[in-house]
This record gives C-alpha cells, structure tokens and sequence, in this order.
C-alpha cells in the first residue's frame, strides 16, 4: 500500500500514462536542442567579441609616408622616442620593413624591394585605450603628415557582425522560449479536455482550480524536464565537438568563442528555465479555461 | 433544529431550452432524512445538481448552508461541495485509480494526511463489503460493487448532506438493505439525506424520511414537510 499513500503518485495515476506525454518530452527534447545550440552561439560570440575588444583596445598603427628616405628615417626613429614618453603608451616598435616589402612583393613584384620606391614605415602602439589621443598629438606634433590609426577602427565590421550574431543567437532563444510556452498552452487545453471526467469529478468532490492545475502543471514540467535534458545534453555535446574544431583552426577570433564554465553551467540551467516558464504557462491556461466554468 | 437547505421558487433551464424545473420551493432541515421520488426526466437529477452545485439556478434562490448558493463566487464552490457528498447515478469512479483510490480522493482532495487516510478508506471499504478488491480498478468491477464504492467515496468524509441519485439501483436487496442502514447510521450522525429512487421498498424502511415528488419539473409534497417555514400548512 505504500505506493497508494504517496500523493505524488496519485497525481500521475489520475491523469494516466498517454501517448501525449511522449509527444510533449519529444518537443521539448527538440525545442531545448535548438535553444541550447543558440544559446552556445551566443555566448561564444560574446566570448570571441570580448576576447576581441580586449586585444584591439589600446592597439595603433602610426603610418609615416615620406619620400624622403634619410628623413623617414630621422622622423621614424624620433617617432618611437617620442611616443613611448607619452603616458599610458606600454610599447611602440616599427613594423620590420623588410617583412613589409616581402608583403607587398606579390602585388609589386621585385619593385617593392627597391630602395627608391618610398614605402610607407609603419609603427605599431600599445597603449592605454584612453592614451590613444595623446599618441595622436604627439605622433602629429612630431611629423605632421602622419597618420594614427585605430586597430578597433578597422575591424569595427567584423565587431558588428559578431554583435549581430549575438542578437540573433538571443531572438532565437527567446522565440523558442514563447514557442516552448505555446506549446504548452496547448498541451495543457488538451490535457484539460482529454482529462474533462477526471476535472469533473475532482470539482464535485471539492477540488480547487489549483489543485487541478497542479495535476497539469508537475505533468508538463515533468516532459519538459526530461525531454529538455536529452535536447540539451545532445546540444552540448555538439557545442563541445564544435569547440573542440574551433580550437584546431588557430584563429584567434574563432578560438576566442570557447565557451567558460559559467557559460556550460548557463546551458545546463536551461531546461529549468523552461520547465519553468512551461509550468507558469500551463497554471495560467488552466486557471483561466476553468474560470469560465461552473 | 436548523434548515440546511432552503429552495424559494427555483427554475432551471438548460440553454435556450424550456424549463426543466420551475417555482421549485422546499425547506430540508438539517439531519432530515429525504427521498426524491418522480418519473424519468420528471426533473429528479436536475434538482439534485442544484443541490451538490453542479448548476446554477436560472431563477429564484437557493440557500446553501444559510448561503445563497447562486451567488457563490467560484473561489468558494469547493469548500461548499466538500460539505455535500454525492452518489452519482452513473457512479463517476475514476477508471484509471483503484477501488481505494477512489474512496480515498475525497480526502486527499480535502489535504488529509496520507498517514490518516488508510484506517477510514479500510473501514469503508469492509462496510461496503469490498475489502478484498482494494486495488481493483472500476473497469473490473460488477456494477454493483463500482456503485458500493461510489457510496463509499460519497460518505467517507462525513458530509453535511449525502445526495444520492439511485444508489441502490445496481445492487441485490440485501446489500441495499446494508447500505440503507449505512445511510441511517450517518443521518443519526447528523448528515442530511437526499436519496432519489424508484425504490417503493427503500422508501417504506424509513418511515421517518419525507417524501418529495417530482412531476413536470414541479415539486409536490406528498407528506406535506416540505413548506416553507416548515410544518406551516
């Protein structure tokens, strides 16, 4: 008789064992393998932007063109002095010009490697993201045709797509998340009409609205949970082969994506979530489909 | 001795249709002990889903427990019913729960503790004679013993009132001779009794209860108890 004490128990015998329970855990499984799957983009897009931001923060290239070769190079060297005295500046060094000659040697062949072709010297900074202004005086104060560019500058596009990439990975999540409570609305009106005698009887013999969307709500967070643990854990693992193929690429932007362990315990948080937001879902339909009733 | 029900010139109409009860008026006071009697469709069931809150008048009043049950409001409807017990004609048993489940679920429903449900649903279940079918599932059960449990789910939380919509009609005479004095036993415990049947023998074993007639929706007082204030002529 032990079983028969058990409430929890008699909540699933008075509701029975249905085929829709499975078709509800099977949606689940699928809804939270996608949910999983975004969520992974986006924080790893977060990750890869942050990782990005913090290595192009601070980081110059100062461009002196002077055909002048005996010049450019008084100019270049009092170049480095001077930026390095500014505050805030961690480094500065001329780019090495024979490895810019040998760059430009597929477009200009050997003429690139001519001393009379004026190439332009390059000087990379690393300073302090708020001392950017001050190498800019400087730099202009010491060869005033020169120019200060931004690293952050020119891979500003590249910035946007991973920001647009993040905003979609979100929307995403949030429409499988309104989907995922649709689909509970609908679950539970079925569930409601499926299980009317059950109801019926329940409310003749005292039942509350809330004790019958209880019964609804454990059902449906029941399949949520189960079937959103096997979406999510299928998910992560094929974040983490993913990420393990990321990693072999060497790129530093893709290998910056990795994911944190705050990032996986997130992903694992997310069947909860749902269960969670189904079962508000599901308490909502049912109070309000038999508020309508006798 | 108090009135627990009071009906002043009730009518109930399903939809748009005609009347099924109309000026319906009677006082039950409380620990009486009714029969319902009246052909098929006279109107029998219908009185009786006013009285367990199944319906709602379409007119008139009826009082509940010194309360206007019409007027109710929904977040109230479940404490009332858990005050009336019912035996349904077509005994409603959950098919899906045991012989003991199903007597036990009036209780859980109340939030009874597990570990005070057992003794009482045992004790029912040995009164009604079912003991040894305690997991049986209604689908297994004769008609009989399907309308034994739901008399048993109706009592075993000592309602206030007990209506009963043709309880004995499934069951051999000595077994509805058990239940009748079932019945009894909780009326002189202090339940009101409303019992609907055809059951001319039922009826003259308590030649204490009062009889209520239904004919077209119209209730006739053939012991002339039921005017309201009661005994006025």
């Amino acid at each position: 008789m032990t079983s028969l004490r058990r409430s929890g128990a008699i909540d699933l015998k008075l509701l029975g064992q249905g085929q829709r329970s499975w078709v509800m855990a099977g949606i689940m499984a699928i809804m939270l393998f996608l949910t999983v799957l975004s969520g992974a983009l986006g924080l790893g897009v977060a990750r890869s932007a942050g990782g990005l931001d913090r290595q192009l923060a601070g980081q110059l290239t100062v461009q002196l063109v002077e055909p002048d070769a005996a010049l450019r190079d008084s100019r270049a060297k009092a170049l480095v002095v001077g930026i390095a005295r500014v505050p805030g500046v961690a480094r500065v060094r001329e780019a090495d010009r024979a490895r810019l000659a040998a760059l430009l040697q597929p477009w200009l062949g050997d003429a690139g490697l001519d001393p009379d072709l004026p190439m332009p010297v390059l000087i990379d900074v690393t300073a302090a993201p708020n001392a950017a202004a001050a190498v800019a005086a400087a730099a202009r104060r010491i060869a005033p045709g020169v120019r200060v560019d931004s690293s952050a500058r020119w891979l500003s596009p590249v910035r946007g797509l991973l920001a647009t990439l993040f905003w979609v990975a979100i929307g995403l999540v949030v429409v499988i998340a309104a989907a995922t409570a649709g689909v509970a609305l609908l679950v539970a009106r079925a569930g409601l009409d499926t299980h009317r005698d059950t109801i019926d009887v329940l409310h003749m013999l005292g039942s509350t609205d809330l004790q019958v969307a209880r019964l609804l709500q454990r059902r449906i967070a029941r399949d949520t949970l189960l079937g959103g643990a096997i979406g999510t854990l299928a998910a992560l693992a094929l974040v983490a082969l993913f990420q393990t193929k990321l990693a072999l690429t060497g790129s530093e932007v893709l290998g910056g994506a990795t994911l944190a362990p705050i990032d996986w315990t997130l992903l694992l948080l997310l069947p909860i979530g749902f269960a969670l937001l189904a079962t508000v879902a599901t308490r909502m339909t049912v109070l309000r489909t038999l508020g309508l009733k006798l | 001795m108090g009135n627990i029900v009071h009906f002043e010139n009730v009518g109930l109409r399903y939809g748009t249709g005609p009347e099924t009860l109309s000026d319906v008026s009677f006082t039950l006071a409380t620990g009486g002990f009714y029969f319902l009697t009246g052909a098929s469709g006279a109107g029998k069931t219908s009185l009786l889903k006013l009285l367990y809150l199944a319906q709602r008048p379409t007119r008139g009043v009826v009082r509940l427990f010194g309360e206007d049950a019409g007027a109710l409001p929904r977040a109230r409807l479940p404490g009332f019913r858990r005050r009336i017990g019912v035996v349904f004609q077509d005994f409603r048993l959950l098919p899906q729960l045991s012989a003991y489940d199903n007597v036990a679920l009036p209780l859980r429903v109340a939030g009874v503790r597990e570990s005070e449900i057992e003794a009482p649903v045992m004790e029912m279940l040995a009164w009604v004679g079912l003991s040894a079918r305690v997991t049986a599932k209604p689908p297994t059960l004769s008609g009989g013993e399907q309308q034994r449990i739901a008399i048993a789910r109706a009592v075993i939380a000592r309602p206030e009132i007990l209506v009963a919509d043709e309880p004995t009609g499934n069951v051999d005479p000595e077994m509805a001779d058990r239940l009748l004095h079932l019945f009894e036993a909780l009326n002189r415990l202090g339940t009101t009794i409303v019992v609907a049947t055809h059951d001319l023998h039922l009826i003259r074993r308590i030649p204490q209860a009062h009889l209520m007639r239904v004919e077209k929706g119209k209730l006739v007082d053939p012991t002339g108890l039921l005017r309201h204030p009661p005994g006025a002529a």
